[in-house]
């Protein structure tokens, strides 16, 4: 079956070119936001909002920008973004942003979206690149999310924060595992996630 | 034996090539070659061949953690008549309480651990590899008596895959598997692998007046008394070091006896298996690291008041060195290495146990941190000796 190409822009991040286990981009907040759900899905829908809106500004800007300043140009937009997010969270979600912390300003720096900027935004047409914005911030965040429900589930017996190991589990001596709360299991989990992945797609293999 | 080796040929054929069992044939080989030695030799070209090979160097390690194994079990029934106020002392009834109490996390260790060994080397194509009879012994030796089954087969899963089988199995490790799995439940599991409740087996029985189940590193780490600490038995009653070194204190059920210990190295010594270099740099590295702490001794960390004698003594300290540190995949490989390694090792572990008061014993982390490090010695070792060399003949030119 052949998609459409503007289909294909939006679907291929999920999974083939994936920016977090194919191209293996944005790790850091990975490891630093997914220990529970909730943090985890509101970063997914930050990062795809600032990164489909700054890919459809930079676009629209693309014959405008001169080369030898557009990385000022782009970190400027994308600044600009990420403090109506951060004040928009603040404003309806403010516990959440308070567990995202110092990670909502930090997505200025996140390489996904500079990487996109880069490589598709200033070459595409706004429509395109709005779809590709869209596309790599949910493969983003497709990770993100199983990550974060393997960490919450083990790690606190919790999904969204409500409990969902029975209590007779408890009982029965069943300890929630410490270290899945600890970054270093997100690190193997997204290296889990990696390996199922790799196996599925023989092509992705080194 | 004979009866048994012609039923075993018998069976061959249907795991040879063509045969009707050959995707088992790995299993079949790890079965034969741990009872029969095989009599298949090379066909070509001239072969050197030591008549030691990985089995027998595994069997020898297990005999010499034997007298630790038995000394530990014995002691996990003598501190329980402690802690209840049992007057039955006798040998025989000691030991085989302990055997009874340990024996489960013996059996998961093994089970799980070379339940997943066989079955990646079923996948591989691979012949099973025996590197799992040490670590199957050594993971139920360092965890404390009360470690719930269910844990320390999660926790050996984790480390057999993610320590060694993703790095290609037996020999490619560059973490201790053992450790690996403690690190894992301590980090995982804290309350099960720390504190007064897990070292010492209760049973159902209620305990005697003045029972505490600290070890004594427990008890120096929670210390609040400034100055010297009294160590105290699981009794109440002191403990001094001589204590100490026999073992008849509470802690992870192997690695309490200093005294069974120094019996096994012996024999890993006399058989070249260990590295005296690593051994004897290990323990000069503590000795040195807790007379500094113990000369530099302050109230805020009450382990630096314990005497470099008793320190080598105390905890998993000596069984870590012994057994751990020597290990000869994850250790270094130069001579030069071996002594940088094993010194590091010591140091630390004294350094973490006396300063950071988080954990009350450092031997576990240490060793993990140097098997991080071990490679990067070995190449800094090779390149200084490189350096060295070249400039040597450059001045002969």
């Amino acid at each position: 079956m052949k998609l459409s190409k503007s289909l294909q822009t939006l679907i291929n991040p999920l999974s083939k070119e994936n920016p977090v286990i194919v191209q293996v981009l944005g790790i850091c907040s990975a490891l630093a936001v997914t220990a529970k759900l909730e943090p985890a899905v509101v970063m997914t829908i930050s990062v795809t909002a600032v990164l489909a809106f700054s890919n459809v500004i930079i676009s629209l800007l693309r014959k405008t920008i001169p080369t030898s300043i557009r990385i000022i140009v782009q970190l400027v937009v994308v600044a600009a973004l990420v403090v109506i997010v951060d004040q928009v969270l603040k404003a309806f979600a403010y516990d959440v942003s308070k567990q995202l912390s110092v990670f909502i300003g930090l997505i200025i720096t996140n390489c996904i979206i500079m990487g996109r900027l880069e490589a598709f935004a200033l070459n595409n047409r706004p429509y395109a690149s709005f779809l590709d914005g869209v596309g790599n911030g949910l493969g983003y965040g497709i990770i993100l999310i199983i990550v974060a429900f393997f960490r919450e589930l083990l790690g606190s017996g919790t999904l969204f924060g409500i409990q969902v190991i029975p209590q007779w589990c408890y009982d029965h001596g069943y300890v929630n595992n410490g270290m899945m709360i600890l970054p270093p299991m997100a690190l193997i989990t997204v290296a889990c996630i990696i390996w199922v992945h790799r196996i599925k797609n023989k092509d992705l293999q080194e | 034996m004979s009866k048994l080796k012609e039923k075993i040929d018998s069976l061959k054929p249907k795991f040879e090539k063509g045969g009707k069992l050959y995707p088992l044939h790995s299993v079949f080989d790890g079965f034969y070659t741990f009872l029969f030695t095989p009599n298949e030799t090379s066909r070509s070209g001239v072969h050197i061949h030591d008549a030691n090979d990985a089995k027998r160097t595994m069997i020898t390690v297990i005999v010499a953690l034997l007298p630790c194994m038995l000394f530990g079990m014995w002691n996990v029934g003598y501190q329980h008549a402690l802690a209840t106020g049992d007057a039955d002392h006798s040998l025989f009834h000691l030991f085989f309480y302990g055997l009874w109490a340990v024996l489960p996390q013996i059996v998961t260790a093994y089970v799980v651990g070379l339940g997943i060994e066989f079955i990646v080397a079923q996948m591989r194509g691979h012949e099973i590899q025996e590197g799992f009879l040490v670590s199957g012994i050594l993971i139920p030796m360092i965890c404390p008596v009360d470690t719930p089954c269910w844990m320390i087969a999660v926790a050996t899963a984790f480390a057999v895959i993610f320590a060694k089988e993703v790095f290609g199995g037996t020999g490619y490790n560059f973490l201790n598997v053992a450790l690996v799995t403690r690190a894992f439940l301590f980090f995982a599991y804290p309350a099960k692998m720390s504190g007064d409740g897990v070292f010492v087996s209760l049973g159902d029985a209620a305990s005697v007046d003045g029972y505490s189940g600290a070890t004594p590193l427990g008890q120096l780490a929670s210390s609040t008394t400034p100055g010297v600490v009294e160590l105290t038995g699981v009794d109440g009653a002191a403990i001094n070091l001589s204590d100490l070194f026999w073992g008849f204190v509470p802690g992870s059920w192997g690695e309490t006896s200093t005294f069974c210990i120094l019996i096994g190295m012996v024999i890993l010594l006399l058989t070249g298996i260990a590295s005296w270099r690593i051994i004897v740099s290990a323990a000069g590295g503590g000795f040195l690291m807790a007379l500094l702490a113990n000369h530099f001794a302050s109230p805020l960390y009450p382990v630096t008041f314990v005497s470099p004698v008793e320190q080598l003594c105390l905890g998993g300290f000596a069984f870590a060195m012994v057994f751990m540190a020597t290990d000869p995949v994850t250790a270094c490989r130069t001579n030069t290495g071996k002594v940088i390694y094993g010194f590091l090792c010591g140091a630390i572990a004294i350094l973490i146990r006396c300063y950071n008061t988080g954990y009350p014993e450092g031997a576990m982390l240490a060793v993990l941190l140097m098997n991080c490090f071990a490679s990067l010695i070995d190449y800094c070792v090779v390149n200084v000796n490189v350096r060295r060399r070249r400039k040597r003949a450059m001045i002969s030119q």
